[in-house]
């Protein structure tokens, strides 16, 4: 073990909050030189908006952070980094058309007489990096076109020539086969024996336990526990990530399940997912469960014909659903709730009623033209069914809250009649008053004889309110099970569940 | 299989990687076709090449849009365009020819620190807009574009500066050659020079690509994103600054219409010289070499007996070609990328 054991890092019940949401609530951390230190938690439990007040993007709302015992407070990355901290995000950044080197030294380039960039030394010192983390890379080679993990190579490489002192690696391992898990696990065990300390997230538990010492785990924005590796096990940390009863009221009303209406059967896009078939009756609410970047979102907009796929089929009702033709989606009778409904569900500057009626505006439409009254003939029942809250129809759906939003979103798709809605994270962002309200309605819809797709990172969403879990793993459909065997913890062995023949 | 994905260092000596660059790179490509339009018109007629004058004006004619062009290149390597150039050029030119009206015996050099101070001062507006204001530069400088030309129309009316107005000494500048280059000439590849070498050996102009290449990048980098597109910006106006005096020098004759469309050919050439239009990448040596062809092409179509609308289709579907070409390597390296990542 190594001497060096001071203090590094130390976050102490540190909140952030976005709005009216509560990303964090009470994050502590406390992260020793020389060690490797696991930060574990479902999605959402506030694991990255801690990475990103440490690396200064964000600003904490309250709490203490310490670096080497002193308080400090970031405005920006730059003062981040200038205080020895370097953080490798899962998706490495770095600017495709400069060279290796360049991506390096970008901002602190050595230079020379006049001010001029040393382009030898820095080859030189980028020549020598690599040969020190044993890896062979042309520094000269554009950055653009590098695997994941090469970049990632040049994320470590980058912060070993800044001497940091503390390095954070979030989800580093997720997109890397075995081989390139090995060598990043050979560099960061060395940069630890250097007397660095090491913050390493991860939803793998082979991988915490194989090279971690010491374990935190978070859970709903919370600091939960803080154990050494030594005396932990996968199924203690398991059910301290999970930690709450399920039993958290989800009103599931029991449906009659019916005749299949989707079956997706043997899609595949390079890349993305492989082999993906499964089938959703009707008034069956499916869950497709597992970790963000899975390829769920990405298996659904498939589905829906936003993105292409490279092999498979979509059949709905009987028919096959034309690919890449979200037109003939809709036309075929599907209806497709997005994550991010500001960007992409919701017209936030228009009003109810013109939301409401955008999908169904050829209907309306009388020689070609809209009226209002029409299109407020035809949103008004179905806002009242789903008791949006909102005083008129013309009220501008950028005022309204997160959970009214999502409403008028699925108002907008009950209006087409569909026989299957797709909704991804149903609930994201609204807060847990309205939560049960979003969650009653998609069970009575699925009451009333239609198939439910439902994409969720929240785990006692997807118990509560699904008849059948598909959890994705790395692009693959690893577990289907029913909601009578559906477990915290089988849900989570399936979707941290790495296959042996990916790598 | 995993292994492979590593790039091996290049075992070539560094001459070997010069040649291979050289041969290899957009600017190489862009002077052969320069070569052989001027070729192509010299073999119809041989004084396209072959006399005094038209040597000149073969050295002189695209000075002032590689002016342009080099301060163009600079603000579209950092993702941003500047539709304002040609107004600044009409304002500076014009500001010129107020200068030796107003203050007979003014000296030249003054007039030219003017005129560039001038300009920089138009691109600071435009910076400032663009980096504290977050908007599109295509909109805010769409936008100053027909201010800039709205102040030379209030200010100069119908009023037209001639050549008498101004001294024969500076007027001298547009037809003064040294060792047969014109001098013009001269002063705008220092220029392109002194910007070229700034952009490839200083951190700054290094940043400029980071930027263009990606600004979420460039602000986790720690890098100050807002002081550098503003300096792109002033940079850019100091340029067409300089081009306003250039223009009052060559042609001696300044009405509040001088340049108008010349931005458009600007951005053109920088793009035909391979500056990627969604920043990044690309040399001022590329813009440069863009312009001088635009220009060149102009003089050689009548020449070669191509009628004027097709003169005009030529340069359209050079600009086209360009684009398309970046697109087609562009998708072709991203796809063997997921090809090669499905492997592993």
């Amino acid at each position: 073990m190594n001497a060096n054991g001071a203090v590094a890092l130390q976050l102490v019940q540190v909140r952030k909050s976005f709005g009216p949401v509560m990303a964090l609530r009470s994050g502590s951390l406390t992260v020793c030189s020389g060690s490797i230190h696991a930060l574990v938690g479902e999605n959402g439990a506030g694991k990255s908006t801690l990475v990103k007040i440490v690396a200064g993007l964000y600003q904490r709302d309250g709490g203490d952070f310490l670096l080497h015992g002193e308080s400090v407070d970031f405005s920006s990355t730059a003062a981040s980094k200038d205080a020895g901290i370097a953080v490798i995000y899962q998706e490495p950044t770095l600017f495709p058309d400069l060279s290796v080197t360049e991506n390096l030294f970008m901002g602190r380039q050595p230079v020379g007489a006049g001010r001029r960039i040393d382009r030898k030394a820095m080859h030189e010192e980028a020549t020598a990096l690599f040969s020190r983390l044993g890896v062979s890379l042309d520094p000269r080679r554009l950055a653009e076109g590098l695997s994941i993990a090469d970049q990632q190579i040049i994320e470590i490489a980058k912060a070993i020539s800044l001497d940091a002192s503390v390095l954070i690696m979030d989800e580093p391992t997720a997109a890397l086969s075995g081989v390139e898990v090995d060598r990043l696990f050979a560099v960061a065990r060395s940069l630890r024996d250097e007397g660095r300390a090491l913050v390493f997230i991860s939803h793998r538990f082979e991988e915490v336990f194989d090279l971690c010492d010491t374990v935190t785990v978070m859970r709903d924005g919370e600091y939960v526990s803080t154990d050494a590796i030594a005396e932990t096990t996968p199924a203690a940390i398991v059910s301290k990530m999970v930690g709450r009863e399920v039993a958290e009221l989800f009103p599931k009303t029991p449906a009659t399940i019916g005749e299949p209406v989707l079956q997706v059967a043997g899609l595949e896009s390079a890349g993305v997912f492989h082999d993906v078939s499964f089938e959703v009756r009707s008034g069956e609410i499916v869950a497709l469960a597992g970790l963000v970047g899975a390829g769920r979102s990405e298996i659904a907009r498939a589905v829906f014909g936003v993105d292409g796929y490279d092999a498979g089929t979509v059949t709905l009702n009987g028919t096959a659903v034309r690919p890449r033709s979200p037109r003939a989606a809709i036309r075929a009778g599907m209806g497709f709730v997005p994550e991010d409904r500001r960007q992409q569900g919701l017209v936030t500057e228009a009003s109810v009623a013109h939301n409401v009626a955008a999908v169904i505006r050829t209907k309306l439409s009388r020689l070609g033209l809209i009226t209002r009254s029409a299109e407020n003939r035809a949103a008004g029942p179905w806002s009242g069914r789903l008791e949006v809250k909102t005083n008129a129809l013309d009220m501008h759906a950028t005022t309204m809250s997160g959970g009214n939003q999502q409403k008028v979103v699925i108002a907008k798709w009950l209006a087409t009649d569909p026989s299957l809605l797709i909704i991804d994270e149903p609930t994201r962002g609204i807060d847990v008053g309205t939560k049960s309200e979003v969650h009653r309605l998609i069970s009575e819809l699925a009451g009333q004889g239609m198939a439910i797709l439902m994409i969720s990172s929240e785990l006692p969403e997807v118990l509560g309110m699904a008849d059948r879990v598909l959890v994705v793993c790395e692009g693959r459909i690893t577990a289907d099970i029913d909601r009578a065997d559906a477990t915290p913890e089988s849900v989570m062995t399936a979707a941290t569940n790495t296959i042996g023949a990916a790598s | 299989m995993s292994t492979t994905t590593l790039v091996e260092p290049s075992r070539r000596s560094a001459a070997q990687r010069a040649v291979s660059t050289i041969l290899t790179s957009r600017e190489s490509a862009i002077a052969l076709v320069l070569v052989v339009v001027v070729l192509a018109a010299t073999s119809q007629r041989s004084s396209f090449l072959f006399s005094s004058d038209s040597w000149r004006d073969l050295l002189l004619a695209p000075s002032i849009l590689l002016l342009l062009a080099v301060g163009q290149a600079v603000v579209i390597i950092t993702r941003s365009v500047d539709l304002s150039v040609g107004s600044t050029l009409a304002l500076t030119a014009y500001l010129t020819g107020r200068l030796f009206v107003d203050n007979p015996g003014i000296p030249v050099v003054v007039v030219f620190l003017i005129g560039i101070a001038a300009g920089a001062l138009l691109g600071l507006v435009n910076g400032l807009l663009v980096a504290l204001g977050k908007v599109p530069a295509l909109v805010i400088t769409l936008g100053t574009m027909y201010i800039y030309r709205g102040i030379v129309l209030e200010w100069a009316g119908s009023d037209r500066i001639n050549a008498s107005d101004m001294p024969s000494g500076f007027l001298a500048l547009g037809t003064k050659t040294i060792l047969t280059i014109p001098v013009l000439t001269i002063i705008a590849v220092v220029v392109l020079v002194a910007v070229g070498y700034y952009l490839r050996t200083a951190r700054g102009g290094r940043e400029l690509y980071a930027i263009g290449s990606d600004p979420d990048a460039a602000h986790l980098y720690g890098l100050n994103v807002r002081k550098r597109v503003i300096g792109a910006f002033v940079l850019c106006g100091a340029l067409a600054g300089l081009a306003g005096v250039v223009y009052a020098a060559r042609y001696g004759t300044i009405s509040s219409s001088a340049g108008t469309g010349i931005e458009l050919q600007a951005v053109g050439a920088a793009v035909i010289g391979g500056v990627a239009i969604f920043g990044g990448s690309g040399t001022v040596w590329g813009a440069a070499i863009g312009a001088w062809l635009l220009i060149t092409i102009n003089r050689a179509l009548p020449i070669l007996g191509v009628q004027d609308f097709w003169q005009r289709a030529v340069v359209g579907a050079l600009i086209i070609a360009a684009i398309v070409l970046d697109r087609v390597l562009a998708i072709r390296r991203s796809r063997k990328l997921i090809e090669a990542r499905d492997d592993s």
